[in-house]
């Protein structure tokens, strides 16, 4: 007999692995874009020893660690929960998936890590030259890291590399090219990487906004300003244009995604005059927007970079996919068959035949009675095919909203760096201190777009884990509610108690600014006394004294 | 032999230096962690103390963490299932994990005293229960879990996490494994401490080397009598497919036939004991860097007794024993593990070396840093 699956479990190892993930996404962005941003600083430093760009590194390499630690700490989480909470997954795919993550801790986190330590605290003993070679190991670590995680998502998104085998019972990993050369993976990598720049862009023009209009630090706080803005536009701009690349590449590889993301229900008769929704409010039972504004003309050219395509709409997907879930209960009954039994070639033989939609076999599962597709017959198929062939189709209220929030914050950050930038370019920065306020409240945008562009990801592939070929509903691992109660009041209250910690000491330090010494290099001893509250965070800054 | 047969054989010896890694590296900062309230009698005690490790423990966590990935790749069935399985146990793991870098950058950037001494108690609870949990899991895989397979894959387990936690023998291999990590820390506080750290991770490391002594004999005695697995017409070039039935049975002092065939093997159990005598008389006798090498050697003698003793088993199943997780049933396949190999074959040499040049450029005695240095934890 098959396991019944309990509904609530698999919706709490959900809920545990969203929230641990989105977590660790709030440091990572930082990770990403700072530490390259420290390199430039750096880098400054060594071509022209000037000392500020020096003290700049340090500074900013010191909230760096901050946020790094936490990082570091909450990756842990990721890579474990696919074993402890998604445990049919792990056994499905990991041939393929594991792959990825074991190359990222070889090639990328070893370094990353192993050089950050002596970036903090090597600054003594080795050459500045060494030195910043050693900043730029953990810059390019960390990216590293960034492309084979998001070849192991890629993968998740549009499976490419490896294909089911009946006799091992999971997918097998068959092309190392297919797997990192997906383009899911390649436009993703990039999207992420670049929406770390503008976070680590946007989080040193704020905390620079700060010191400009508090008239502290103006020195490093100019320089850090200009540095931050011209990254941050040149990094907007990247990142949009690889946002509507991705899109792009969904429109083609996940369908229901991309249905979902636009709200389009009904396929336009039109593509052409088709319109794009501005705003919509879907009604998912009723399958229709109960309300929507919608610009004619837009959607085709934007989302295909062409004027015919035609884009099918959910209610036509939810068609397509019923003749897909009837094979694939075909399959999954004789891959059943097969398993019980290696010399039945007519069950194999019935398998290879539709194997390609197992897939919708395996989604089919929670809508048959008592979860076991053998019991699917003539008078329940109609059901179940209804049922499951809604089930194809993500949370549209969800993803459409979500996206919208992240393309949102997108544009109005790439406004705020045009004006930034121009204004420090021309040395004029100062004189906006409505533009220096608006720099330092932005500083949640770039936040508000990661977390919501990994929901717009990873609400859109529901109900796969794998698209195409593993429901999420089967991948969870067959834990009792009481064991992931558990979980996730540890995880609920260990994490709060970081994160407050975390923001007290980026307050902290960030309002206490760098350590004004006129020499430079680090104070061994010098400091003895003072303590980090030598400078009170709330007493008048000290004129500039440069 | 079939290729595939050695792929499986070569990533069974991976798993061991990756287990062995970990071990050696991550137990040390754990030692650290754990012994910091020992050595340290007051604050400047205890920074010095983290500042030993501190150029080091996010390096030598990732150990952590490739074991987790190249686990996931190499034997995916085995990471699915034994983290599934000791979930709450793994989820402690996890949660004390964690803990511990967060406590060293956030423990000296506070000059409170209160802050300090939470982030202290931290450092106690991440270092000591993860190695407790570490050894408490391989005890328990010795012993077999109850879980087994549907057709699907899919597992069931059979066990409450109570009969992992409270389990003698399971208690006994997680106190052996927190003493060698204690050891191994103390070794490396007495490398770069001087007194009176240095004296104090004299004192405890040298007890901590001769208890795993006596904790890792009485644990083979107990072995010796427990009852272990047997695979009996072992296919080792299957497909890797965990639910189909392997001929499988439960005797007692099963965990010694590997032993009766190869008797070279004891040479495996001797070298853990020899590294865990000799290494506390050299530290007895102030030779720090000697003792942090032979405790090396004796977690490579501990881990490598369990993997030949239960060869060819990895996770046996108390449950269903035709469906034990073994080397021949729970690896990637051969595509996968040549691309794994590949890339551990340029990486590993890498990785060996810059970590040789970090702690080359970080090395000597450690001062006590100053009550502000932004350059020390």
């Amino acid at each position: 007999m098959d396991m019944i699956i309990n509904p609530t479990v698999v919706e709490l190892s959900r809920l545990q692995f969203a929230l641990t993930a989105l977590y660790h996404f709030l440091f990572v962005p930082l990770t990403l874009g700072l530490t390259f941003i420290l390199a430039t600083m750096e880098t400054i430093y060594v071509v022209t020893k000037k000392p500020i760009y020096k003290e700049m590194t340090q500074f900013w390499g010191k909230l760096f660690g901050i946020n790094f630690a936490l990082g570091v700490a909450t990756g842990l989480t990721m890579e474990f929960e696919f074993g402890t909470n998604w445990s049919m997954y792990s056994h499905f795919v990991g041939d393929i998936f594991g792959t990825p993550l074991a190359i990222e801790g070889l090639m990328a986190f070893f370094m990353e890590s192993t050089f950050v330590g002596v970036m903090f605290f090597g600054w003594d003993r080795i050459s500045p030259k060494a030195h910043l070679v050693v900043t730029y190991l953990v810059a390019l670590g960390s990216n590293l890291s960034a492309l084979w995680i998001l070849i192991a998502n890629g993968f998740m998104q549009d499976p490419r590399g490896g294909t089911f085998d009946p006799n091992t019972m999971r997918m097998q990993f068959t092309s190392f090219v297919g797997l990192i050369f997906n383009p899911d993976a390649q436009a993703k990598f990039v999207h992420t990487s670049i929406a770390g720049f503008v976070t680590g862009s946007m989080f040193v023009m704020a905390v620079s906004a700060y010191y400009l209009l508090n008239k502290r630090h103006r020195d490093l706080a100019l320089r850090s300003f200009r540095i931050a803005s011209i990254f941050g536009v040149i990094s907007t701009v990247g990142v949009i244009t690889l946002g509507d690349a991705l899109g792009y590449i969904d429109a083609h590889s996940q369908p229901t995604k991309l249905a979902a993301m636009e709200a389009i229900w009904e396929t336009s008769p039109n593509p052409v005059s088709a319109p794009w929704n501005l705003i919509a409010i879907p009604d998912q039972s009723a399958q229709k927007n109960v309300f929507e504004i919608g610009i004619p003309y837009v959607l085709t050219p934007l989302l295909t970079h062409s004027e015919t395509e035609v884009i099918p709409g959910i209610l036509q997907l939810e068609q397509d996919a019923k003749p897909k879930i009837e094979n694939g209960i075909k399959a999954m009954i004789a891959l059943k068959a097969y398993n019980a039994d290696h010399n039945d070639t007519a069950a194999l033989a019935t398998f290879k035949q539709y194997e390609n939609d197992m897939g919708y076999g395996f989604l089919a599962k929670e809508f048959a009675p008592n979860q076991d597709l053998a019991k699917v017959d003539a008078s329940n198929l109609p059901s179940v095919l209804d049922k499951t062939a809604k089930a194809t189709i993500p949370n549209v209220w969800v993803e459409f909203w979500a996206f919208r929030l992240m393309v949102a914050a997108g544009f109005a950050m790439l406004a705020l760096f045009a004006f930034t930038s121009y204004y420090s370019l021309k040395n004029q920065i100062e004189r906006h201190p409505l533009l220096l306020k608006l720099a330092l409240w932005s500083v949640v945008l770039p936040w508000v777009a990661c977390e919501f562009g990994w929901i717009t990801a990873e609400n859109g592939r529901q109900p796969w884990t794998v698209y195409g070929w593993l429901p999420t509903f089967v991948s969870a691992s067959s834990h009792s509610v009481g064991y992931m109660i558990f979980s996730l009041i540890g995880f609920v209250l260990l994490y709060s108690s970081f994160i407050i910690a975390e923001l007290y000491l980026m307050f902290k330090f960030a309002r206490l600014g760098p350590q004004e010494h006129h020499g430079h290099g680090h104070d061994e001893g010098a400091a003895v006394g003072g303590g980090m509250a030598g400078k009170p965070a709330f007493a008048k800054p000290s004129l500039d004294r440069r | 032999m079939d290729a595939y047969v050695y792929l499986k054989v070569l990533w069974w010896l991976l798993l061991g230096v990756l287990l062995m890694g970990l071990a050696i590296m991550v137990g040390m900062d754990m030692g650290v962690g754990a012994l910091m309230r020992f050595v340290g009698k007051n604050d400047a005690e205890r920074r010095t103390a983290l500042n030993i490790v501190g150029p080091h423990w996010d390096g030598n966590q990732v150990w952590f963490i490739l074991g987790g990935g190249a686990i996931f790749a190499a034997f995916p069935s085995l990471y699915a299932t034994s983290f599934s399985v000791f979930y709450i146990v793994m989820i402690l793991l996890l949660f004390s994990m964690i803990m511990r870098p967060v406590a060293f950058e956030y423990r000296s950037k506070v000059p409170s005293d209160r802050w300090r001494a939470n982030w202290d108690w931290a450092f106690l609870i991440s270092g000591a229960l993860p190695m407790i949990i570490y050894g408490a899991a391989i005890g328990n895989i010795l012993e077999g879990v109850g879980f087994h397979f549907g057709w699907d894959g899919q597992y069931y387990q059979t066990e409450s996490f109570l009969s992992y936690l409270l389990n003698p023998f399971a208690i006994l291999c997680g106190v052996l494994a927190l003493s060698m990590a204690l050891y191994q820390g103390a070794a490396m506080l007495m490398i770069r401490g001087s007194d009176p750290i240095y004296s104090r991770a004299k004192k405890i490391g040298s007890a901590a080397g001769l208890l795993s002594a006596v904790l890792f004999i009485a644990g083979g005695f107990w072995v010796s009598g427990m009852s272990g697995y047997v695979l009996h017409n072992a296919d080792a070039a299957m497909p890797a497919n965990i639910s189909a039935a392997q001929n499988v049975s439960r005797e007692v002092g099963a965990w010694l036939r590997n032993y009766g065939n190869m008797p070279v093997l004891w040479l495996v159990p001797a070298l853990g004991v020899l590294g865990m005598v000799a290494g506390s008389l050299a530290m007895r006798a102030g030779k720090a860097a000697l003792a942090w090498w032979l405790g090396a050697l004796a977690w490579i003698g501990t881990l490598g007794t369990v993997g030949v003793s239960m060869f060819p088993f990895l996770m046996p199943s108390s449950d269903n024993p035709a469906q034990s997780i073994t080397v021949w049933n729970g690896t990637g396949s051969a595509y996968n593990l040549v691309w794994m190999t590949i890339f551990t074959v340029i990486f590993v040499p890498t990785i060996l070396s810059y970590t040789t040049w970090c702690f080359r450029v970080m090395r000597g005695k450690v001062k006590s840093p100053a009550a502000q240095d932004d350059h020390a934890y």
